[in-house]
């Protein structure tokens, strides 16, 4: 693929503060328990080079593998939540929310941005798992919201990036009605033509895949990621009997009809940007 | 009466010796009427008291009162008439969301609700009013026919949850409550919803995208029920008091919440003492905001509901 023979410098000196892990760090790999070191992570994309299960990463590796030269114009980057119900369980929400910056150096799970993906404009909204698991709260929604008004008023493609453990609970009711606002916006968006693709991520369960993750006009996944509405969990307790291998899986998503297609993180950019080619001539 | 709360003890109680004096009043012959109308006074006032002093998770407990109406027996109390129509013309017909054309003084609207059974078979039978896939695409379907004929929506919730099931994965339940969240808010008619007992999630929110959005005084909403918060937040089932509060789940923090438009009183005791009283009360409010619902254009309706929906949430700049 073109973009992907690029100088991978190109590709990956950030215009951010980028924390360059030092030489020697490895992680294993989650899924077949091989070492992965940390620059073959990166120059791989984040997949695992001998069983390619496609590692977690955040917005700011989706922002390095999909937005030309890693150039790109961050949308409402300041939005944080309130603490509108005054949660605390074993420890108040604002604490939660504090330590959540300081451990991700992100506002909340959910980053937007500007930029172009093989010289076409796209706007993309990426969910951030690191970020108190990812949860929906109102800057998830809000965000999401002001991203398609943004996409509407400049006649932009809207990207959406979801990998979310649902419904952010310490927001209660107001995380509940982010999916009644999301679902509103992407009505507008549909109703002024303008393409919304949908990218489910591991894991996409919950409240997420109940309202933006589902509508896109495409909805595609990458490989071996968790999808579903209910968690594994509860419906093994509500059915009582073991779930089957593969259940909620993209591949299953796709099979009974809810995905478009299952992309590998490889040819995730090359393939975005002919599909928002077509759309635009 | 059948008390089935523990907090409501002091009204068995009362209840209780209140049929006691009576039975001496029977056996002896002797006039004790002054005594069992004073004590019916204090068991109406320890009603009262209790009931306007309820805790969140009473509430909750109230919400389920397995002889609470449900959407059958409200279309039964306050419609003319009623015509039920089934399926979602792919899969199956749901048998935890009802639906269809029903008269309500003389005026044509679609009625669509949660159904609960009425006795353990029953019960089962609708699967505890918690649908799966269909009964959403039931409820899409049936919702697009009211918007061709140009006939108003009301719908009724009461789920403790979309049905998690293997089959329910299967087809798309997240797909499917997305769908109704989306047209729901574009669909071009007057939508009315109403949660008459439990308001669990995005089970709950799949058929609850109105202009106006009202809970019963003694129902909860929120983004899961208090117990499996409990169990998730504090690993037990045992703190779903603490949750119920920490929620802020009834129909008094909802409103102040501004998450939804309204607050419908409940018959003292709740919509259980007297599913009359509760489906009129109802039926007036449906009544009031029709009349003023078809006089706003429609664009501009569906434009002032998604507005509503979008101003939900707090957020700092
Ligand atoms: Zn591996």
């Amino acid at each position: 693929m073109a973009w992907f023979k690029r100088d991978k410098k190109g590709i990956f000196t950030s215009t951010e503060d980028k924390l360059e892990a030092p030489d020697g760090i490895w992680d294993k790999c989650p899924s077949c328990k091989k070492p992965l070191h940390y620059q073959e992570q990166v120059d791989n994309l984040y997949i695992c080079q001998y069983c390619n299960h496609h590692l977690r990463i955040g917005s700011k590796e989706y922002f390095e593998i999909l937005f030309d030269e890693n150039q790109f114009k961050e949308l409402f980057p300041k939005l944080r939540s309130g603490d509108p119900l005054n949660f605390t369980d074993s420890k108040k929400y604002t604490d939660r929310l504090e330590e959540s910056y300081k451990k991700t150096g992100l506002n909340d799970a959910i980053r937007s941005a500007h930029g172009k993906i093989e010289g076409q404009d796209l706007v993309i909204a990426c969910m951030d798992f690191n970020f108190i698991g990812g949860s929906m709260g109102s800057v998830v929604g809000e965000k999401i919201a002001r991203s398609i008004d943004y996409c509407i008023k400049n006649k932009i493609p809207f990207l959406m990036i979801s990998k979310s453990g649902g419904a952010r609970m310490m927001e209660a009711a107001f995380s509940l009605m982010q999916m009644a606002k999301t679902s509103a916006k992407l009505a507008l968006l549909s109703k002024a033509r303008i393409p919304y693709i949908s990218l489910l991520t591991d894991p996409t369960t919950g409240g997420v895949t109940a309202s933006y993750a589902m509508l896109g006009d495409i909805n595609i996944a990458e490989p071996g990621a968790l999808i579903g509405f209910a968690g594994p969990r509860v419906i093994k307790e509500t059915i009582k009997r073991d779930l089957p291998k593969g259940f909620q899986t993209s591949e299953f998503v796709l099979e009974h009809g809810f995905l478009d297609f299952i992309v590998d993180r490889k040819e995730l950019k090359a393939k975005l940007a002919s599909f928002i080619r077509m759309m635009a001539n | 009466m059948d008390t089935s709360f523990d907090f409501e003890k002091p009204i068995a109680d009362l209840q209780q010796e209140i049929e006691k004096v009576t039975q001496i009043a029977q056996k002896t012959s002797v006039d004790m009427s002054a005594t069992v109308k004073e004590l019916e006074s204090k068991l109406e006032k320890t009603r009262a008291e209790l009931y306007k002093n309820l805790t969140r998770w009473q509430k909750v407990q109230i919400s389920r009162h397995p002889e609470r109406p449900y959407t059958l027996q409200f279309i039964e109390l306050m419609c003319d008439d009623f015509i039920e129509l089934h399926g979602d013309r792919t899969v199956k017909d749901d048998k935890a969301i009802v639906g269809g054309f029903a008269t309500i003084n003389g005026e044509t609207v679609m009625v669509i609700g949660h159904q609960k059974g009425t006795n353990t078979k029953l019960r089962q039978y609708r699967n505890f009013g918690m649908a799966n896939p269909e009964g959403y695409r039931k409820a899409l379907r049936l919702m697009k026919l009211a918007e061709k004929f140009n006939k108003p929506v009301v719908t009724f919730i009461d789920t403790p949850g979309a049905f998690p099931g293997l089959e329910a994965e299967e087809r798309g339940q997240g797909e499917a409550i997305a769908r109704n969240l989306l047209e729901m808010s574009v669909l071009k008619v007057p939508i009315l919803c109403f949660v008459v007992g439990e308001g669990a999630s995005g089970g709950a929110l799949g058929i609850g995208i109105g202009d106006k959005v009202y809970m019963l005084e003694h129902t909860w909403y929120s983004v899961i029920s208090p117990e499996s918060c409990s169990s998730i937040l504090w690993r037990s089932w045992e703190f779903k008091e603490k949750a119920a509060e920490c929620l802020k789940l009834t129909a008094e923090d909802m409103l102040a919440n501004k998450l939804i438009d309204g607050i419908i009183p409940e018959p003292l005791g709740g919509a259980h003492h007297d599913p009359a009283l509760m489906a009129q009360t109802i039926k007036n409010q449906i009544l009031k905001d029709l009349s003023k619902l078809k006089k706003v254009a429609i664009d501009k309706l569906v434009d002032q509901r998604i507005e509503k929906f979008c101003s939900m949430g707090v957020v700092q700049e």
